[in-house]
């Protein structure tokens, strides 16, 4: 076996794990700088932390796109980050609707849902057309061609919004409810970030349930193992495909009101970083499994939110929070070389003749 | 003297045997099959011969050189060579294209060769085109050279695939399933035709096949996998007779039946 | 499962449902406001009636042809009915929007909108034009479906090609300004914007007849490839072209020798991708970073201002052309492994970790940060300082035609070859004894090199550079025209890059909806199209197939092969 693999590796192999090792390296030195130097008080780094966990759970419910449409189909549906943002539109909306019939403030938890039903619900509709128009004539195609599609719907996407809406920030009005914190002893959590919390794991909660116990998601899992087999066993793939793309859409809408409470506006382009960093997480964690999209995008949450401090300040690199888009793509790059199956996954194996 | 050997060879996927302590031996200019029900592991063996798959355990020797786990462009160079159960072709590229694929690691010009064009370079080009439109001719289609390779009818698939296989010259030659879909009568022209490599190119062939009949037809030397395991080994008319072998096609007791049948009849 | 097809007047239905949503949508971004000023044929339509109009005409085009076959009258009144029921939904547009104020959702649905779909008369009469308007649209498809494929074609192109000429007036009329008696000529076509009326019908039967008689002339004369003409022939084409090449920018004048800079950088830029993407089969979507590293090199060697050295643009050059190479080395590197959809996410992030440490704090000292690197060098060929629109078209063009020549020559060599072969199926390739790390790399290096030349240029002729210009969406650029132009084709290069590069240039109406028209074009073409627009040469052989197909094969091979 040893020889095996001795005769495996290659200078290749060898050059890559270096570059991985030296960027451990840094990142552990860095870490250890910053807390040595103890510039940062622990209620900054907890403050940091929770800023973290509830970004990742705005990314958790995008990831849950990611990953379901890659365990079904073998492809990133990269225009899901476009599906993302349409949540946010449609809330700015039919918030200022609300606001104008006077049920903003009257009724807030009503409010709420129907936002975040309305959100849901124009999200799964465009990942439906899009599979619908777009990628379902393309399924036997070469895997070139339905990756290109996917990139050009993308920003089709994105400058449709932007035609029709305008390209300026819309601002998304704040809920009486949701203003303020709450102190648990010294730490202070603001109420839109316990809400981010809260409302992202009761959401994948629910979105696991589906798809262990229901026939939906059993449906989608044997769609995901074999799709052939799963037509012959009576399973209707084109349908279980389109409810997938609803599935994962509305989750990504859903997040999109999660998003707004952290960073209420509104804009064409906002799709496009989250949306990366949530294929990330989708991949950190394993994809193809939903506990995988959660996990994958706490931790990504937290790299993201922690890591400028946490690395880069100990390695003397300034205002670090520049990096925290550089720290995500990072992880992406460095998952895919090292571990594409994720921390928690399965493998996918490809036969090979 | 043996071409091929394999000794104890076995490959896992997770906690599937795929295959189990194989030991085989190719003979020199040999038409030696593979035959197995379905799943027994005969694609899988390919894979480990070729460097696909790397085995868990044993070895494989090429002409007593030890070539277990190499990488698949270095058991080609060594002088290997395969076709596929459904057919891998390069589908956009012209016929003469994928033979002269075939033919890279004879070749030798690179990078600068490539962009300026220099005599040799261009001497190596215009000897390969010659060689591949010889080959073509060989399997039998003449004039074809230009045609992309996925336009051409299945059964000139089939051969432009064997002569991109010879391209690379190799001592021993797999075949896998090179009668898949055909007729009685283009069968038998591929029977014809794997006689003919071994006859006038001196290849040792081994090929993996599902019809019997050209099995029974052509080979020298039969070996029989069953869930990963060889359970037969012999001429042809010791392999029609084994119980084994009935009953791994047939099913249990199925030798018995037979033999009663044959009794009774 | 049963699959009825729906009746004729179903389809006509639907389909001019979808095509009034696609003129809705084409309305409500804003496109066809933003042309209104665009005139086509002066004084009678603009490029905002095109713009509303065609998706109903082309819908109700393909119900026809989804309902074929069928008798003449049913034709044309399926394009009719398909034809009014798009301009009906417009026609709801117009009146929702009279009584309700859609502005606040909808930037663009203003009342001036509303006029020019209503053809700016009165409310009535506007919507009643409307509708009459799809139903004579709808017919004109019916009729043209019933015309014989010549003449159809013919009227096709005419029509395109008087739409392209009234929009490319200006281009043309400054262009043709500095040449006297072809001026003169010129003026008599065109009016302040747009063609005047009888011009464009002159142009229009010109340009029918003259694709009408082309038509009818044998196949075999009509797709003759270049290097099939005779040696003359050939000759004289390439000096011809080499002649117009050489006189184009000052005929253009600076203004639109800036758009042709612009083109040529894409060009070159687009040729280095095609490898990757096209020969290779590797989709980099993280293209822009070797462009940076290119620029930036360029910039940290030349600059005064970081002042760690000062050398020339010549002197500088190579330094930056190697360290491109190496950079397609080390991108390169991890990526061996991955297939398609994660080499293409990595290497956008690599893209994106390249613009975002140019972009920092960190790196500030070395390569400028926000505010990026200024005073770069120029070229100078003795004292001649190469710095015009005009003197840097050369450049471009010498680095298009280098990069250009290498493309084709690899394309039929044996690396070519191998790069072909992995991208059609790896594992066979590799089986053939073609080591994908070597041939991957050199894919990414050559690609990585023609990119970064592309860099240098951009930063030798803006004296500067800024992490802004180096973001996604240049590579998002490079890859829509390849992909549109035709993967793996060179010609395909130059057509991508002028249409989607030239384009937004030129009609500056354009430029809002780049995005949009781009993803909406790859979308279609991965359809309908995937080849592209001008596909690789060996794809063409499939035309010819069909009709040359060699005499069935003697079965028996030929004996005393000379093999081993």
């Amino acid at each position: 076996m040893l020889r095996n693999w001795m005769q495996r590796i290659t200078l290749i192999d060898i050059i890559v794990w270096v570059i991985g090792l030296a960027i451990l390296v840094g990142v552990v030195w860095g870490s250890i700088a910053t807390l040595s130097a103890g510039k940062y008080s622990a209620e900054t780094w907890i403050n940091l932390t929770i800023s973290g966990l509830a970004l990742g759970g705005v990314y958790a419910l995008i990831a849950l796109g990611y990953t379901l449409v890659y365990g079904i189909l073998r492809m990133i549906n990269f225009a899901h980050s476009e599906v993302f943002m349409s949540g946010p539109f449609t809330a700015t909306f039919v918030a200022d609707a609300l606001i104008a019939v006077g049920w903003w403030n009257k009724y807030p938890w009503l409010s709420l849902l129907i936002i975040l039903l309305s959100a849901a619900a124009v999200s799964a509709g465009i990942a439906f057309l899009l599979e619908r128009i777009a990628y379902r004539p393309l399924r036997n195609a070469p895997r070139l061609v339905p990756l290109i599609t996917a990139i050009g719907a993308s920003f089709f996407l994105q400058y449709v919004f932007r035609g029709l809406y305008g390209s300026g920030l819309k601002d998304y009005p704040s809920m009486e409810m949701f203003k303020g914190f709450w102190m648990i002893g010294d730490i202070r959590i603001f109420k839109t970030q316990a809400a981010a919390i809260v409302g992202a794991i009761l959401m994948m909660v629910v979105l696991y349930g589906i798809v262990q116990w229901t026939k939906l998601g059993k449906a989608m899992r044997s769609v995901s193992e074999d799709k052939e087999v799963a037509a012959l066993m009576g399973i209707d793939v084109d349908k279980t495909i389109s409810n997938t793309f609803s599935m994962g859409g509305a989750a990504a809408g859903v997040g999109g009101i999660l998003y707004l409470f952290l960073f209420p506006v509104a804009h064409f382009f906002m799709g496009f970083f989250p949306g990366l960093k949530a294929f990330t997480a989708a991949v950190l964690g394993g994809i193809g499994n939903v506990p995988g999209a959660f996990f994958g995008a706490m931790l990504l949450g937290l790299l993201e939110s922690v890591g400028p401090n946490l690395f880069l300040d100990g390695l003397g690199v300034p205002t670090p929070s520049q990096l925290k888009d550089a720290i995500a793509f990072t992880v992406l790059v460095l998952i895919l070389i090292f571990r594409p199956t994720g921390i928690l996954g399965e493998k996918l194996t490809q036969a090979k003749a | 003297m043996a071409v091929l050997v394999s000794k104890k060879v076995t490959k896992r996927f997770g906690g599937l045997e795929a295959l189990g302590k194989i030991d085989l031996e190719v003979k020199e200019q040999a038409i030696h099959s593979i035959i197995g029900p379905n799943g027994a592991g005969k694609t899988t063996f390919f894979n480990c011969v070729t460097g696909f798959y790397n085995p868990e355990e044993g070895d494989i020797y090429l002409e007593k050189r030890n070539i277990t786990g190499l990488s698949p462009d270095r058991v080609t160079r060594l002088g290997i060579s395969r076709t596929y159960q459904n057919i891998r072709l390069f589908k956009n590229m012209t016929v003469v294209e994928n033979i002269l694929v075939g033919m890279h690691p004879h070749l030798k010009a690179g990078l600068i060769g490539g962009i300026l064009h220099d005599p040799r370079t261009m001497r190596e080009e215009h000897d390969a085109v010659e060689e591949a439109k010889r080959l073509l001719i060989f399997v039998g289609l003449k004039g074809k050279g230009d045609l992309m390779a996925k336009n051409l009818p299945y059964g000139q698939q089939r051969r432009l695939e064997i002569a991109r296989a010879l391209a690379s010259k190799p001592k021993l030659l797999l075949l896998d399933e090179p009668t898949a879909g055909m007729n009685p009568s283009e069968t038998q022209e591929m029977v014809h035709f794997i006689r003919q490599l071994r006859d006038q190119l001196g290849i040792t062939i081994l090929l993996i096949e599902h019809q019997m009949r050209v099995v029974m037809n052509i080979s020298e030397l039969i070996t029989v996998l069953d869930f990963g395991q060889k359970i037969a080994e012999g001429n042809p008319a010791e392999i029609q007779k084994n119980t084994r072998v009935i009953e791994a096609y047939l099913g249990r007791g199925a030798a018995s039946g037979l033999s009663r049948a044959a009794a009774t009849a | 499962m049963q699959t009825q097809t729906p009746s004729p007047w179903k389809q006509a239905v639907s389909a001019g449902l979808i095509g009034g949503i696609v003129a809705i949508l084409m309305s409500l971004v804003g496109m066809v406001a933003a042309f209104k000023e665009r005139y086509i044929v002066s004084g009678m339509f603009t490029m905002s009636q095109i713009l509303f109009l065609a998706p109903i005409l082309l819908f109700a085009y393909s119900a026809i042809r989804r309902t074929a076959p069928q008798p003449a009258n049913k034709i044309i009144s399926i394009g009719s009915l398909s034809g009014l029921v798009g301009s009906a939904v417009l026609a709801v547009l117009v009146l929702i929007g009279k009584y309700v104020n859609l502005r606040i959702m909808f930037v663009n649905a203003s009342p001036e909108l509303y006029g020019i779909l209503t053809f700016n008369q009165a409310s009535v009469l506007g919507l009643l034009l409307l509708l009459i308007m799809g139903i004579v649209i709808g017919a004109v498809a019916g009729g043209a479906y019933l015309l014989p494929q010549r003449v159809r074609s013919a009227l096709a192109q005419a029509t395109i090609w008087v739409c392209l000429i009234g929009l490319l007036r200006d281009l043309i009329v400054t262009v043709s300004y500095r040449w006297g008696p072809i001026a003169g000529i010129v003026k008599y076509f065109f009016e302040i914007s747009g063609l005047k009326p009888l011009g464009a019908v002159f142009l229009f039967i010109l340009i029918g007849g003259i694709n009408y008689w082309r038509a009818g002339k044998p196949k075999a004369a009509r797709t003759s490839n270049f290097t099939d003409q005779k040696p003359l022939r050939r000759w004289l084409t390439l000096l011809g072209a080499g002649l117009i090449l050489i006189l184009l920018p000052s005929v253009l004048g600076i203004y639109f020798s800036e758009i042709l800079d612009n083109v040529l950088m894409y060009i070159l830029m687009g040729i280095g991708l095609n490898i990757v993407v096209g020969f290779a089969g590797l989709l980099d979507l993280g293209y822009v970073a070797f462009f940076a590293i290119g620029a930036y090199t360029m910039g940290v060697l030349t600059s005064p201002e970081l002042g760690f050295f000062n050398l020339t643009y010549w002197q500088a050059l190579p330094f930056a052309l190697t360290a491109c190479v190496l950079a397609g080395f080390i991108l390169g590197l991890p990526v061996l492994k991955m297939r398609g959809d994660y080499l293409a996410i990595v290497t956008l992030g690599f893209g994106e970790i390249v613009r975002l440490l140019a972009l920092s704090d960190w790196l500030r000292p070395w390569l400028g940060g926000t505010q990026g690197i200024q005073r770069i060098a120029q070229p100078k060929i003795g004292s001649f300082l190469i710095n015009t629109q005009q003197e840097l078209y050369f450049l471009f063009l010498a680095g298009v035609a280098i990069v250009a020549f290498i493309a084709w020559r690899l394309k039929d060599s044996r690396l070519g070859r191998s790069w072909m072969a992995l991208r059609e199926d790896e594992d066979v390739a590799r089986a053939m004894g073609i080591n994908h790390v070597i041939t991957k790399l050199m894919a990414f290096a050559v690609g990585a090199l023609f990119s970064g030349l592309g860099g240098t240029i951009f930063a030798a002729k803006l004296t500067s550079v800024y992490p802004h210009s180096m973001n996604f969406m240049v590579s998002i650029n490079v890859l829509c025209l390849i992909i549109i132009g035709g993967m793996g084709s060179i010609p395909g290069v130059f057509v991508g890059s002028l249409l989607l590069i030239g384009s937004p240039e030129l009609l500056r109406e354009f430029a809002e909806f780049r995005y949009l028209v781009y993803g909406a074009l790859l979308v279609t073409m991965m359809l309908t199209r995937p080849e592209g627009l001008w596909p690789e040469a060996r794809r063409r052989l499939e035309l010819h197939e069909a009709e040359e197909l060699p005499p069935p094969e003697d079965l028996q091979p030929v004996p005393n092969h000379p093999g081993q």
